[in-house]
């Protein structure tokens, strides 16, 4: 499945590094909290030791604090961990769902300091393809890339997804009517790799990704 | 005691840092907004601003711009979470007075705070210097 050029190397290796460049900038944030979490216990020990009263609800506000911190950097350390694992087989059943849920994670910071909403509607079902689990992230990641530079006023890019008898389409919507596709050649390249079409309908400022059930069999009839 | 205004868009930072900072005998303001940051400094008058270099709605070095263009005068430590040399010039370029990473050391921090406000002092005393000068030169006195 994969068989691929120099620049293709290079691109995949920069939706890496961006991934996890943003995921220490996270993890540098939850650690700035804890640490003036426990800057704050030692300046109520001095407080204590000099023999002023404190409050009890003062250090279980911090001791909350901590809590949720931990439990923030525990899903980043996992969608990390996830992002990692996705590169171990290039041809794997992966869950539609839990791959746009990571996606939709490790897009989140981004979204956010674009000031752009990503609303992931998703139905009720489970649909595996047999893919390349990290080439499907990064071409996803190319398109809500698109998506929250070129979406409207609204400020929100939606997602959805739905299957088919041979093949699960992805739905990405609230473009705006951007004609320029998502980077051509990077895309393009994804596609062929991943055996997936996409198809960009301008009027309704809407991306649909179209994944084969089974990339192996549609790059085999492909070549 | 040192007025300071501090800038993230994290808030349990923000409510932590300024409880340890006002400890200190600091009095500090705080926004998860830059563009409320610019309101704030032109409505208030700071010795020092402490800004997130990444934050949603404009990023640090694009609010340091504004509030230097604002007011050249103002003393502004960046926070960030990861200094890169490159971030680091460009900010020292519009006019940062210091660069910081993220964990950030409060003993660090608080001592940059108060040289950016005696630097502020000095400023202030020669602008009024200035201003004397120009009067009497202006009067012929």
């Amino acid at each position: 499945m994969v068989d691929q050029t120099d620049e293709q190397r290079e691109s995949e290796l920069q939706f890496f590094g961006k991934m996890t460049a943003s995921i220490s900038h996270e993890i540098k944030n939850v650690m700035a909290i804890v640490n003036e979490s426990a800057g704050l216990l030692e300046d109520y020990t001095v407080m204590a030791e000099k023999g002023m009263p404190i409050d009890p609800s003062r250090l279980k506000t911090v001791s909350q604090r901590v809590a949720t911190q931990i439990q923030r950097a525990d899903v980043i350390i996992k969608n990390l961990n996830r992002l990692a694992h996705s590169v171990d087989e290039f041809e794997k059943s992966a869950g539609i769902m839990e791959t746009l849920e990571l996606a939709v994670a490790l897009t989140g910071r981004f979204a956010d300091m674009r000031g752009v909403k990503l609303d992931f509607q998703p139905p009720s079902d489970f649909p595996t393809v047999i893919t390349s689990p990290f080439h499907l992230l990064d071409l996803i990641w190319q398109v809500l890339d698109f998506a929250m530079d070129a979406t409207g006023t609204e400020k929100t890019v939606g997602l959805t997804f739905e299957t088919n008898p041979a093949s699960v389409d992805v739905r990405f919507n609230g473009i705006g009517n951007a004609t320029a596709p998502p980077s051509a050649a990077k895309t393009a390249a994804l596609l062929s790799i991943l055996g997936a079409k996409m198809h960009h309908d301008v009027e309704k400022g809407e991306i649909i990704l179209i994944l084969p059930k089974d990339a192996r069999q549609q790059i085999t009839a492909a070549c | 005691m040192e007025k300071v205004l501090l800038v993230d868009d994290e808030k349990e930072f923000l409510e932590t840092m300024a409880e340890r900072m006002e400890a200190r005998d600091m009095n500090v303001t705080t926004t998860t907004s830059p563009k409320e940051a610019l309101e704030k400094a032109q409505e208030d008058s700071f010795d020092a601003i402490i800004l997130d270099l990444m934050m949603p709605e404009m990023d640090g070095l694009e609010t340091l711009k504004e509030l230097k263009k604002k007011n050249p005068d103002l003393q502004v430590i960046l926070l960030t979470g990861h200094a890169t040399v490159q971030k680091g010039v460009e900010a020292m370029k519009l006019g940062a007075t210091d660069l910081l990473e993220k964990p950030a050391d409060l003993k660090v921090l608080t001592e940059k705070i108060k040289k950016a406000h005696t630097k502020k002092m000095v400023l202030v005393q020669k602008k009024a210097e200035e201003k004397v000068r120009h009067i009497l030169a202006e009067k012929g006195w």
